[in-house]
């Protein structure tokens, strides 16, 4: 640590950090426009500049930037003397000089750094006559709007698309006061971080478009932390609403997973909230087949009558752990069927099984990033986990932060950094059946189809035991592995093969035994996939199913069988079994249920997911739904209460959250602050901001009276603007990000302990399995791992890979508008060779076997002749595929994009 | 005693009234500099001796040759190549010299940098050539040709255990690819941007690897260095600057061009006997002494020797030593004005002081020429003088230099500034 004296005052700051960070770590205000914490400084916008003296005699100092300035220890420097605040406010007069003062109608007032910025540095009035610059701006896609006017040229968004993620679409042109930030032509934005530009653009160029579409300032939104539901990974999130409707989504920083950056299916994913397909009331079919919503309180009796000691409960990976519990509670763990389907839950199984065991451990995403050799098997975590891919490219850079230690460049000095390293990358090996947007920094991939990768295991395997090992690819893995500190295996669900977990498994294992930090991921298909799989139930979905056909009621709670189950078995299943349905979105299971009852999306209901670390977290109800919604849980407890199961019916979330913790996992007790929660001084946490506007008028219409708002006997939070956001609350009870002076996101770092590092109350969620990185015995080579491979695909036939899509194959997000504009229409990929050989392109249809509707070929580089890929969730009855398909041209088929072109061609 | 003793530079150019060819080339002692540091020398032995000889760097900054290839010496930290670099964008203002250089005498370039990469134990070298430059181009190309030919390049230059691969780029054409890492990236097919120094180029160059970068006439002064030694090369020079310089004139004198004089000749030398006086009817009243990032002198400095130590404590630069001379009947304004026309023209756009900056100078200078100008308007230009001049305000000295002409014509010609304002016109135009 190294002393700094800032304006006569000590601090302690972290040696070899930028003067810029240690500041802000202190929460002192300094501006600044082009550094990031995640992009680190490049010294482009000089706003951050301040005095440094170069001894104890220098009182005049020299003019420097923070972000580009090493930390010493005794170093001596001002941010208070005038010559800098003089130039700060300069640099705001200069970046004024183009930039519109259209803030009343820009998305980004109220919560714009260049706003907050301004005011700090005191810079009011405008002496520059000229005209302002300004700029034709580009389509870029459903998410993002483009306002190039407002651009103040800090690069930050390019730094992020290109340097970060790896986007190749956006970049900067010009030169001069005539930059220009986009694409180059108009077009969708193709990276699926492409949102974060709307929280790392430092003012309102780059804005979330469906947001501005029914636009609220930030002040007026009610907001609540919240954890994604589009994936395992868990990302924190804030959601946040206004007039009863889900506006935005946005990032909620999270030191140990999310950080700065979430993923576009998790900000844009959220509008089937607002969908008008949404179930608002109870509702029963008739005998004669007439579906009718009515009165709640009737229909629940009525339902709670059909129950029985054999009811069975199809729980749900997308439900909370709570509504699974209550579910598994009222059914009994005998008749529960956690509502996976039996090939996931083994691999899910087989993951805790790994877990329990121990031998590696489970990486964080900020472990993932200090991951140095990192293999991946099987699982095209792009688009299953998207932002496990982000931070698998971080750790790519390792090397080159070595490399520029070694030539004495700052870490922090991002081009310098980058310069130096060209293209120097960490061991990355990607073996997927076809390719992944992870494949331009690989150092290797490989393809195949499943008992391929599973031979590849097997040889990488073998190359650890230091056996005989012909496969190129799986040696240069071996040997990657074996050489590095901690090693990465990434595998999942999405391949729905045990024995590939297993094998990466093992491949964790083994590295642990000789001395190394091995590590393991599995990623799980959906937000609590693995939360159920901890929860556990005694039915399987075949067994349960099964038992629907042969006349057994069932409560199927927030879950389309559709998805899961082939239509025949499911058709079957609903017509002869009477169903109690909840869920929150129509969908084809609700449609041939007897009771229907409308469930609380996961933004209007406070629960709990697990992640792919077994962390559980708590995501807050951010306001009260219209209609008689309510969480599924709250149903299930009316039902318990009505056939006398008092123990039950649970009146409040802690009654519900707490059985399930002392019934399953202690710990889930200290997730998240409970309902008794209190600040200093006896207040609770608002919702809403302290500037939160119209209270009193917008409901003016309706009723002059304004409501008492309700008491939240669930949250420490309250859906009022009484009470405080502190910052160094429980980090799990963050309800959004504000500090005095800092209105934007930028603010954050007032809530953390240092610049980038934990929160100041603790990064939130709680492992439910403390990994042991103890390493096991090794265990008696597993014949059944050794799969040799299946029988021979006959002529002409494709064997089905699963693949996914960010966009289209998760099941809610995939009914988000947004999305919606995003997503694909259904198609099957094909590799070149079988393209070639039945004469088809990309773009052409095909008619599937076993499916009414044709597909649109893609063809993928790295796919295997004779595999067909299938993109899970967006093929309409792609459950019922057979294992094994037949392709043939449909000559008549007229490809989406093309009438979308036609669309835009006729305007 | 031939012309080279006291010209090493062009001399043989004035001999031979245009190009030297090859063979004229080495009839007068050409790569015999070359041949002697390959065969009988060590890489440190080269080095010392460029030191000694107090060769400084011919670009600009003056920066000592010697101790620059120093820095890249030896094994690099990690294994990979090394490259030279000769900055060949002359793009400066008022500056013609390198272009003389490369047009008439190109194998002088070629066997100074055969030199440098030697000493510097590089294999690839690149000359970052000036986009406009044709005839250069075509020149280097074909003398490059010829040296390969003759084994002064290629595989074992001059039968020893040394390869060097000499190319040419040219520039797409920006005057910020002059400063040594935006040339840097322009060469790596990046955006022509400076970088953060550090690291240093030597350190940590082109595609990441030890480069040094060093000015045309720069390289060229290192051929006569490794013939005739380090004290005669230091004798040369009038002053503590050793050499010979090509001094440049351009403006309304009787003679405007090039001469390759001793190192410290001194101004109204050059003015008054080479470029023969200004013309009839024009007095001189101030001048950019080495381009149009320096400051202007004026009649109090026109004794002085024109060397880097010199021109530096009269508060300007020596610069490219070609200078741009204004006479009494060019207004000081207008000549700001189109001075930082240009180099808002040119900045990169990465920094703020620099991109938002020197537009805002030049709007205002132009206001104020087109008899616009408001009261406030020269505290304005102050502050951004002293906002946008200082070393470390902006992200690299493109636009230090920019203010460099505008603060001392603010400090010599104020009155003209105020004239302006007053008169609400040019008082110049008529």
């Amino acid at each position: 640590m190294a002393t700094v004296i800032i304006d006569g005052i000590e601090y302690e700051a972290e040696e070899g950090a930028n003067l810029l960070h240690a500041v802000l770590s202190q929460r002192l205000d300094l501006p600044y426009f082009c550094w990031h914490p995640s992009l680190g400084s490049v010294g482009a916008c000089r706003q951050c500049a301040v005095i440094q003296y170069m001894g104890p005699e220098d009182e005049r100092g020299r003019l420097q930037m923070a972000c580009m300035t090493n930390v010493s220890d005794g170093m001596r420097v001002s941010i208070d003397a005038p010559f800098a605040t003089e130039f700060r406010s300069t640099v705001i007069e200069w970046l004024m000089e183009n930039h519109p003062h259209d803030c009343p109608v820009c998305e980004e007032g109220g919560e714009c750094h260049l706003q907050d910025m301004t005011v700090m540095t005191g810079h009011s009035v405008r002496r520059y006559r000229g005209q302002k610059r300004t700029w034709r701006n580009q389509d870029l896609g459903p998410f993002i709007g483009h306002e190039m006017n407002r651009c103040i040229t800090c690069y930050r968004c390019v730094r992020f698309y290109d340097d970060y993620a790896g986007g190749k679409d956006l970049g900067a042109f010009g030169s001069r006061d005539r930059m220009f930030f986009g694409r180059f032509e108009d077009g969708t934005l193709e990276s699926e971080f492409a949102g974060n530009l709307v929280e790392v653009c430092p003012t309102g160029v780059f804005t979330d478009k469906p947001f501005a579409s029914q636009y609220t300032r930030k002040w007026d939104l009610q907001s609540a932390p919240s954890v994604c539901p589009g994936c395992s990974v868990g990302c924190n999130i804030f959601v946040s609403e206004r007039y009863g409707q889900l506006r935005r989504v946005t990032n909620r920083y999270h030191g140990q997973l999310n950080q700065y950056f979430i993923c576009d299916r998790g900000r844009f994913g959220s509008h089937f909230v607002n969908s008008d397909k949404r179930v608002r009331n109870a509702g029963v079919r008739r005998e004669d087949g007439a579906f009718e919503y009515g009165d709640s309180k009737m229909i629940v009796e009525e339902a709670a009558k059909s129950l029985s000691n054999s009811t069975i409960g199809i729980g749900s990976p997308r439900a909370s752990l709570e509504s699974n519990f209550a579910l598994r509670e009222l059914v009994g763990s005998e008749n529960f069927c956690v509502g996976i389907e039996e090939k996931e839950l083994e691999v899910l199984s087989a993951y805790t099984g790994l877990m329990r065991e121990g031998g590696f451990s489970v990486p964080s995403l900020e472990e993932v990033e200090e991951s140095d050799a990192i293999l991946i098997l099987g699982e095209d975590i792009s688009n299953t986990a998207p932002r496990v891919a982000l931070s698998v490219r971080q750790a790519s850079r390792i090397v080159s932060f070595d490399l520029a230690s070694g030539a004495e460049i700052p870490v922090w000095q991002d081009a310098g950094v980058r310069g130096h390293a060209q293209h120097s990358r960490n061991p990355l090996f990607v073996a997927t059946p076809a390719s992944t947007r992870l494949d331009d920094i690989a150092t290797q991939f490989a393809g195949g189809s499943v008992d391929e990768l599973i031979g590849i295991a097997n040889s990488v395997q073998r190359v650890l035991d230091n056996e005989e090992e012909d496969s190129g690819f799986a040696v240069a893995v071996g040997e990657a592995l074996k050489a590095a500190k901690h090693p990465l295996v990434i595998t999942g669900c999405s391949l729905q093969n045990e024995a590939l977990v297993r094998l990466a498994g093992r491949i964790a294992q083994t590295l642990n035994r000789n001395g190394q930090d091995s590590r393991l991921i599995v990623v799980p298909s959906e937000a609590n996939s693995l939360g159920v799989a901890l929860l556990g139930g005694g039915l399987s979905l075949t067994r349960a199913l099964d038992r629907m056909s042969s006349g057994e009621a069932a409560i199927l709670l927030e879950n389309d069988l559709y998805r899961r189950a082939s239509s025949e078995v499911v058709d079957k299943a609903l017509e002869n079994g009477e169903c109690i349905a909840l869920d929150s979105n129509e969908n084809a299971t609700l449609s041939k249920s007897r009771f229907v009852f409308a469930a609380a999306t996961y933004a209007e209901q406070t629960g709990t997911f697990v992640n792919y670390e077994s962390r559980a977290q708590r995501f807050f109800q951010a306001f009260e739904p219209d209609g008689e919604v309510l969480p599924s849980w709250r149903w299930l407890s009316q039902f318990a209460s009505l056939n006398g199961r008092d123990e039950l019916s649970w009146k409040s979330f802690e009654g519900v959250s707490s059985a399930c913790a002392n019934s399953t996992f202690e710990e889930l007790n200290n997730v998240a602050p409970s309902a008794d929660f209190r600040l200093k001084g006896g207040s609770k946490i608002p919702r809403q901001t302290h500037r939160y506007s119209g209270r009193t008028a917008m409901r003016a219409h309706l009723d002059i009276h304004e409501p008492k708002s309700t008491v939240d006997v669930d949250t420490p939070f309250t859906y009022s603007m009484e009470g405080q956001n502190p910052a160094d609350q429980d980090g799990a009870a963050i309800p959004y990000a504000w500090a005095p002076g800092w209105n934007s996101n930028q603010s954050v770092f007032k809530f953390q302990q240092e610049v980038g590092g934990e929160l100041i109350g603790g990064d939130p969620g709680i492992r439910l399995i403390a990994v042991t990185s103890e390493p096991v015995p090794s265990s008696a080579p597993d014949r059944k791992l050794d799969v040799t491979t299946s029988e021979e695909t006959t002529n002409g036939n494709f064997e089905v890979v699963p693949l996914n899509d960010v966009f289209g194959s998760d099941e809610m997000s995939s009914l988000s508008w947004p999305i919606q504009r995003r997503m694909s229409a259904p198609y099957l990929v094909i590799s070149h060779e079988d393209a070639r050989r039945l004469d088809l392109k990309a773009g052409m249809g095909v008619h599937v076997s076993g499916l009414d509707e044709s597909l649109e070929v893609r063809i993928d580089s790295r796919l295997k002749a004779g595999l067909a890929g299938v993109p899970r969730g967006m093929i309409k009855n792609g459950e019922s595929l057979a294992s094994s398909i037949e392709l043939s041209l449909d000559p008549d088929f007229v490809s989406r994009a093309s009438v979308d072109r036609d669309v835009i061609a006729r305007g | 005693m031939s012309l080279l003793d006291t010209k090493p530079l062009i001399g043989r150019v004035e001999e031979l009234g245009g190009l030297v060819s090859l063979k004229d080339y080495v009839s007068s002692g050409g790569y015999s500099g070359a041949k002697r540091a390959l065969t009988q020398m060590s890489p440190e032995e080269v080095i010392d001796l460029v030191r000694n000889a107090n060769l400084k760097g011919r670009g600009g900054a003056g920066f000592p040759t010697g101790m620059k290839w120093n820095f890249a010496k030896g094994e690099p930290l990690t294994p990979g190549p090394k490259y030279l670099v000769c900055n060949a964008d002359e793009m400066e203002p008022g500056t013609f010299k390198d272009r003389y250089l490369m047009e008439f005498n190109p194998h002088l370039l070629i066997e100074g940098m055969i030199i440098g990469a030697f000493a510097i134990q590089a294999e690839i070298a690149y000359i970052f050539l000036r986009g406009e430059y044709h005839e250069p181009y075509k020149q280097l190309n074909r003398a490059i040709d010829e040296a390969k030919e003759s084994g002064r390049l290629g595989n074992s230059v001059f039968g020893i255990d040394f390869n060097l691969e000499l190319r040419v780029h040219l520039s797409g054409g920006r005057y910020i690819c002059g400063e040594e890492t935006a040339l840097l990236n322009a060469l790596e097919g990046k955006r022509a941007q400076p970088r953060s120094k550090p690291p240093f180029p030597p350190a940590s160059g082109a595609w990441g690897r030890p480069t040094i970068v060093n000015n045309v006439e720069t390289f060229c002064n290192v051929p006569a260095i490794l013939r005739n030694g380090a004290q005669w090369y230091q004798d040369l020079g009038l002053t503590d600057d050793a050499g010979t310089k090509l001094y440049g004139v351009s403006g309304r004198v009787n003679k405007p061009g090039l001469w390759e004089l001793p190192m410290g000749t001194p101004i109204r030398e050059i003015i008054e006997v080479h470029a023969e006086g200004m013309c009839d009817g024009f007095k001189l009243r101030g001048l950019l002494p080495g381009g149009a990032s320096t400051d202007f002198l004026v009649e109090e400095h026109f004794d002085l020797p024109m060397d880097y130590a010199t021109i530096q404590s009269a508060g300007s630069r020596m610069g490219t030593g070609t200078m741009i001379l204004m006479d009494d009947s060019i207004c000081p304004v207008d000549m700001c004005r189109n001075l930082e026309h240009f180099f808002a023209q040119e900045s990169c756009g990465f920094c703020t002081p620099c991109r938002e900056g020197i537009p805002w100078v030049e709007a205002l200078l132009t206001d104020i020429e087109s008899g616009k100008g408001q009261l406030g308007d020269l505290e304005i230009l102050d502050q951004h003088a002293a906002f946008i001049g200082g070393p470390s305000n902006t992200f690299c000295l493109h636009a230090p230099g920019a203010m460099e002409p505008l603060q001392s014509a603010l400090k010599y010609f104020r009155d003209d500034f105020e004239q302006h304002i007053k008169q609400g016109r040019c008082p110049y135009r008529s």
